[in-house]
């Protein structure tokens, strides 16, 4: 029989059974628009009250203070435009953020640039960490904001958020984090790390698709992103996604109950992957070893191109993603790469594997007993390679 | 994203290799746009007798080397000349619209390894091959 091994868990995630189930019956019996007054509504509006709690314990937040939108980028959108748009009523145009965020990042920080804000990107370094001495020599008197993801979506790397938190509340400056990465597989206290916005996004952690959450601190004020409806405290208009809503409350409270038992799962698992893989001749691991996210593995093979890679794996019937320009759909490979130091012609070669609760040790095992035939095939047939070994013979 | 043919042509691609001897050997692309093209040929009475290629790309690059060579194998160089990328993106049941600079990259290694081998034989190949460009996306930079 055909393996089937899911690696590609930073895309998105399998949705659990149990989430399935708590969502059926708001797609079922209770349907009723949770403005609305009457009996079936009230469920509908409970529902919602009840997700909202669930994911403010999650972050150590008040329910109050958690809004739920369309997902990561919207959240992302949000916040951002709307921090940067109120900051700029008192003439601060200043925003700073790191060179490999998301794009849902990065394009929302290209469309402030055109309404005249002046954008910071910080080093990530050869690691992919952000220096907080560096983040702290960026405050300026009209910063606006501070935008640092709190863990890569394709390196893994972790960053120093509580340090970043401390810095910004010193400076009296706001602090958004886009978790999408992070919420479920790490520990996240919004007030002991003084965060004042995070945005999440519930497909990451076995929740449906479609449906996120922003934090924002009480008593921080954003524009709104979402005119319209009362909905939301009036903050972000448009009917309640009820089902997904809730889909989202049952996904968090299960992965953080999960958190301890899953990251030493995973970083077992991990780690083993690392090893094997970097067996392999001119492999290299890409971000931080130890700072990374417990099931992401992100490697580049010398002298082969990642998409040729990724069809061979799921010929072998594993999924994975790659930085390769010719996954991106543009000439050019991914920028967080690039934004660590890796050249061109390497960062076309990168593999990402992201582990999650459905991998076994046997899956790890497997993908290690395809993995080097594959890279040494393509090898065989790349000239890049062929120049590579011939500089290495001179 | 593939057709079956892509696929077939990525998973068992024909005439791989190098020539050892061979008549002309031609190389585009480069590797900071993730595409290389090699392409060896051997030729006989005008004839292309046998061609190989090596590959650094994606998985069109590769399945457009693969289906070019054996689009050119046996023709005369006259033929050969002839072929477009279009003929190639036709004879694998077509390409993913951002795909199709792969297949001029086999087009253009063709050419590149024909104007070697009549540079080897004195005779200058601009007049018969003529202008060999690199690849037209990699100039977007």
């Amino acid at each position: 029989m055909k393996r089937f091994i899911y690696a590609d868990n930073s895309a998105t995630t399998q949705p659990s059974e149990h989430v399935i189930e708590s969502m059926m019956p708001y797609l079922r019996e209770f349907y009723g628009n949770p403005s609305s007054l009457y009996s079936i509504s009230e469920a509908t509006k409970t529902a919602v009250e009840n997700a909202r709690a669930q994911t403010a314990a999650a972050l150590g937040a008040e329910a109050k203070e958690i809004f739920f939108t369309s997902g990561g980028s919207e959240s992302d959108n949000w916040a951002i435009k709307g921090a940067a748009r109120q900051a700029a009523k008192k003439g601060k145009k200043h925003i700073i953020s790191t060179a490999f965020e998301h794009h849902a990042v990065l394009h929302t920080l290209e469309s402030l640039k055109k309404e005249g804000f002046e954008v910071t990107l910080l080093d990530v370094h050869s690691d992919g960490l952000v220096r907080v001495d560096e983040l702290e020599a960026a405050i300026r008197e009209d910063t606006a904001l501070v935008t640092v993801m709190y863990a890569n979506n394709e390196i893994g790397t972790v960053q120093p958020i509580a340090e970043i938190g401390e810095i910004c509340k010193k400076h009296g400056v706001l602090f958004h984090t886009d978790a999408v990465q992070a919420v479920g597989n790490l520990h996240i206290d919004v007030k002991a790390q003084n965060i004042d916005m995070l945005s999440l996004s519930a497909h990451k952690f076995h929740g449906p698709k479609g449906v996120g959450a922003l934090y924002i601190r009480k008593g921080v004020r954003i524009n709104n992103l979402v005119d319209g409806g009362a909905q939301e405290n009036g903050r972000r208009a448009g009917t309640e996604n009820v089902a997904s809503i809730v889909g989202l409350g049952t996904a968090i409270t299960d992965a953080v109950a999960a958190i301890d038992e899953k990251t030493e799962k995973l970083t077992a698992m991990r780690d083993r992957l690392i090893d094997g893989a970097l067996t392999i001749e001119r492999s290299r691991l890409n971000g931080d070893r130890v700072k990374r996210l417990p099931g992401n593995v992100n490697i580049s093979f010398e002298g082969i191109e990642g998409e040729s890679l990724l069809l061979w794996l799921d010929q072998k019937g594993i999924c994975a993603s790659s930085g390769s320009a010719c996954t991106t759909a543009s000439l050019d490979p991914s920028h967080v790469l690039l934004s660590i130091g890796l050249p061109h012609a390497v960062a076309h070669g990168s593999l990402r594997l992201s582990l999650g609760d459905n991998n076994t040790m046997e899956d790890v095992d497997y993908i290690l007993s395809v993995l080097p035939g594959i890279v040494k095939m393509l090898r065989d047939m790349s000239p890049l390679w062929e120049e590579i070994i011939k500089e290495e013979n001179k | 994203m593939y057709s079956e043919l892509v696929m077939d042509h990525f998973t068992n691609p024909r005439n791989v290799g190098e020539i050892a001897d061979a008549d002309g050997v031609g190389e585009i692309g480069n590797a900071k746009c993730g595409d290389i093209m090699k392409m060896y040929i051997k030729v006989s009475d005008n004839v292309i007798t046998d061609v190989k290629f090596k590959t650094f790309g994606c998985g069109s690059a590769i399945a457009t080397s693969s289906i070019a060579t054996e689009m050119i194998k046996g023709q005369p160089i006259e033929e050969a000349l002839k072929l477009s990328n279009k003929a190639v993106v036709e004879a694998l049941g077509g390409l993913p619209a951002h795909k199709i600079h792969c297949s001029v990259l086999a087009e253009q290694a063709i050419k590149s390894a024909i104007a070697d081998y009549y540079r080897r034989q004195g005779v200058d190949p601009t007049p018969i091959v003529g202008e060999i460009g690199d690849c037209e996306a990699c100039h977007v930079h």
